[in-house]
């Protein structure tokens, strides 16, 4: 048996992350390419892959209460709501410019946290309507959640500075460190963007580690359980309520975070910008990257946020160009965007997820296709 | 018995507290849907070690007292005491946590997930570490996962499962997916087994092996079961004790050699002209 690689000769290896060498060599693969686009990529590339950082926390935190535990949410633009306005009140020094606005001046180490503390609360206040009501229910009543944010952030004009006016975003200082501003880190000069593009790498790095890790714990298994059957996961032994309280505490969290970090790139906060049409985003992200899977809500996440990009980067080589036909970049992304939800809805309903298997699958037996 | 039979049966066995009497008292259970009366006034009693046989007509009721046993129904009136400790009322993860599991007629597996998944969730009461823990995936999370995978492989030996192991259950065969609900009751280490239907639509040697299952479980791992089945044959072979009822009434309670020659059983279960052995209806 020595010298086979690949077996798996113990229960520890068998439950490890990552379970051959093939899958570590392709991870470590994986990060250093995205730490080396940065170094090299425009701004009008480099900001929106930022942004796909910050916003795949947030597919992430929807993906455990939605793709895991099955409790199907469109309240999720609420929660980012929460985290963004909580960030940047804690954040922002009261001064001239504040105009009345909740003002507490805290560093990054206090308002990132309590972005998600927030939300998280939040989460567990809701999560008893998911006791009584499920599926398309549920997805309704999520969705009253995501019009009373908006209501809440338009009046509350303290928190939020009301419609039309809004407010500027929490500010990326960690310690006296300032991600916002160009600067030599390690004798290497980076641009502001350069510096978000690596704080959003590590912290989702590590979002995606944590989540991954929850996802294949008995916490995961339960949310699983609770999904598939969830009166045959109850006679297991599992507590519906409190695996429910706990899928959208979590997932509130992962959105409280992303929603704290998402504004910061373009530095400003408008209430309208949490409506549905944020919420269906983050379906989308789900749907298209794949539904219960971590990698998958990473990759839908960047390819829903850099979909402009890409569209915009293909009709260079198509015979149409947004800029001068009847449909610009934005009306093209939205039918585009429509028409790959039914697509991967219906032919791949485990999302670029399925379709990375299915590659890696079809390479595995390459060159004996068949 | 194998070393791994027996390192299953010590785990299984280890840590009971001892109880005296009776496993489960059911006394006196009346329920009704609406105007439908689906049990009425049923009691028995299962001992411990027991393999206490259900047995009556499609719609008799024999489910709907699995439904209230697991705490799913609740009936209007009776009680029901499991190990000494009254569950009426009871939500069924507490139930669970006490010591009862249980199959369903129709399988009702987590289909989403590996064989080896759903039985690890059969360990879930089991498994005590928290949130923090599991994110981080060291220390206690990572002891409590390898120790409780130890006991499941013990019951995928038992129940002759390897090759399934990392098999969506949703893809197996109907027999195997039996087999696997089965592991996933015994996974909780419970007092008393429900056993719902658990050969129906299988072949004859799947038949066999499951009744081999059952007599190990009764015999060797020492837990109560309380089987419903179809099968005559099947019943009259394992069961010490068998009730029979008929559209919720009870109609005979003994040894399954009196409740066979028992008058009322025959014409209710199965007609006047029919003998109860001679039936092996499988529905
Ligand atoms: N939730 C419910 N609501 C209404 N009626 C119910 C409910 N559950 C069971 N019943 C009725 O109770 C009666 C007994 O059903 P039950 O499933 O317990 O029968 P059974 O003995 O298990 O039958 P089978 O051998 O077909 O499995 C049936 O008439 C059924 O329609
Ligand atoms: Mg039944």
């Amino acid at each position: 048996m020595r010298g086979r690689p690949g077996l798996i000769t113990s229960y520890r290896k068998d439950i490890s992350l990552f379970r051959t060498g093939t899958q570590r060599l392709w991870l470590v693969v994986l990060l250093l390419v995205a730490l080396w686009l940065p170094l090299w990529m425009p701004n009008d590339w480099l900001v929106p892959a930022g942004i796909s950082l910050f916003a795949a926390i947030g597919a992430i935190g929807l993906n455990l209460v939605t793709g895991y535990a099955g409790q199907v949410s469109l309240g999720h633009a609420f929660f980012l709501g929460i985290g963004a306005y909580t960030a940047s009140a804690l954040s922002t020094v009261e001064g001239p410019g504040t105009r009345g606005l909740l003002a507490y001046g805290y560093d990054m180490i206090i308002w990132l946290p309590a972005a998600g503390l927030v939300a998280a609360l939040l989460g567990v206040i809701v999560a008893p309507v998911a006791l009584r009501l499920k599926g398309l229910y549920l997805a309704f009543v999520t969705l009253g959640l995501v019009f009373l944010g908006q209501h809440l952030f338009q009046s509350w004009r303290e928190l939020t500075g009301g419609a039309g006016i809004g407010r500027r975003a929490a500010e990326l200082s960690l310690l006296g460190f300032r991600f916002d501003e160009d600067g030599e880190v390690f004798g290497v000069f980076l641009s502001d963007t350069q510096k978000i593009y690596f704080l959003g790498f590590v912290l989702l790095v590590v979002m995606a580690l944590v989540a991954k890790n929850l996802a294949r714990s008995r916490i995961g298994r339960a949310f699983a359980a609770i999904r598939d059957r969830d009166i045959a996961a109850e006679i297991m032994g599992i507590d519906l309520t409190r695996y429910k309280v706990i899928a959208f505490a979590i997932s509130s969290f992962y959105a409280g975070v992303a929603g704290a970090l998402l504004f910061t790139v373009t530095g400003f906060l408008e209430p309208n910008a949490f409506n549905l049409e944020l919420s269906i985003f983050y379906v989308a992200m789900v749907l298209i990257g794949g539904v219960a899977t971590i990698s998958g809500s990473i990759m839908g996440a960047v390819f829903v946020t850099m979909l402009p990009n890409l569209i915009d980067f293909v009709s260079d080589y198509l015979p149409y160009d947004p800029a001068t036909g009847p449909l610009n970049t934005g009306q093209l992304e939205a039918i585009l965007f429509g028409l790959l939800i039914v697509v991967f809805l219906i032919f791949e309903p485990l999302g670029l997820y399925g379709l990375w298997i299915r590659i890696r699958n079809y390479w595995k037996a390459w060159p004996f296709s068949y | 018995m194998s070393e791994r039979q027996r390192s299953l049966s010590a785990h299984l066995r280890g840590g009971r507290t001892e109880h005296e009497g009776p496993v489960l008292e059911f006394g006196g259970v009346h329920l009704s849907f609406g105007g439908l009366k689906v049990l009425d006034d049923v009691s028995f009693h299962v001992n411990p070690g027991e393999l206490f046989a259900i047995i009556g007509p499609n719609g008799a009721g024999k489910t709907s007292m699995f439904n209230c046993l697991s705490g799913v129904y609740h009936p209007q009136e009776g009680t029901i005491r499991f190990l000494g400790q009254d569950i009426l009322g009871m939500r069924p993860n507490r139930i669970a946590a006490l010591g009862m599991a249980r199959t369903f007629q129709n399988v009702e597996l987590f289909e989403h997930l590996t064989v080896l998944d759903n039985l690890m969730l059969g360990r879930h009461l089991h498994l005590k570490y928290g949130a923090p823990t599991a994110a981080a995936f060291i220390g206690r999370a990572r002891r409590e996962e390898l120790a409780n995978r130890e006991v499941v492989e013990d019951i995928i030996d038992f129940l002759e499962i390897q090759p399934f192991r990392k098999s969506f259950v949703g893809f197996l065969p109907y027999g195997v997916q039996k087999r696997v609900e089965l592991g996933r009751a015994l996974a909780m280490e419970p007092r008393l087994l429900l056993l719902d239907e658990p050969v129906a639509g299988m072949n004859l040697e799947e038949t066999e092996d499951m009744a081999r299952f059952m007599l190990d479980i009764r015999d060797e791992l020492e837990i109560a079961i309380i089987l419903v089945e179809h099968d005559m044959r099947m019943v009259m072979d394992l069961a010490d004790r068998v009730l029979v009822v008929d559209f919720g009434r009870p109609v005979a309670l003994g040894p399954p050699s009196e409740v066979q020659s028992n008058p009322d059983v025959i014409r209710a279960y199965l007609g006047e002209e029919h003998s109860v052995v001679g039936g092996g209806e499988n529905p």
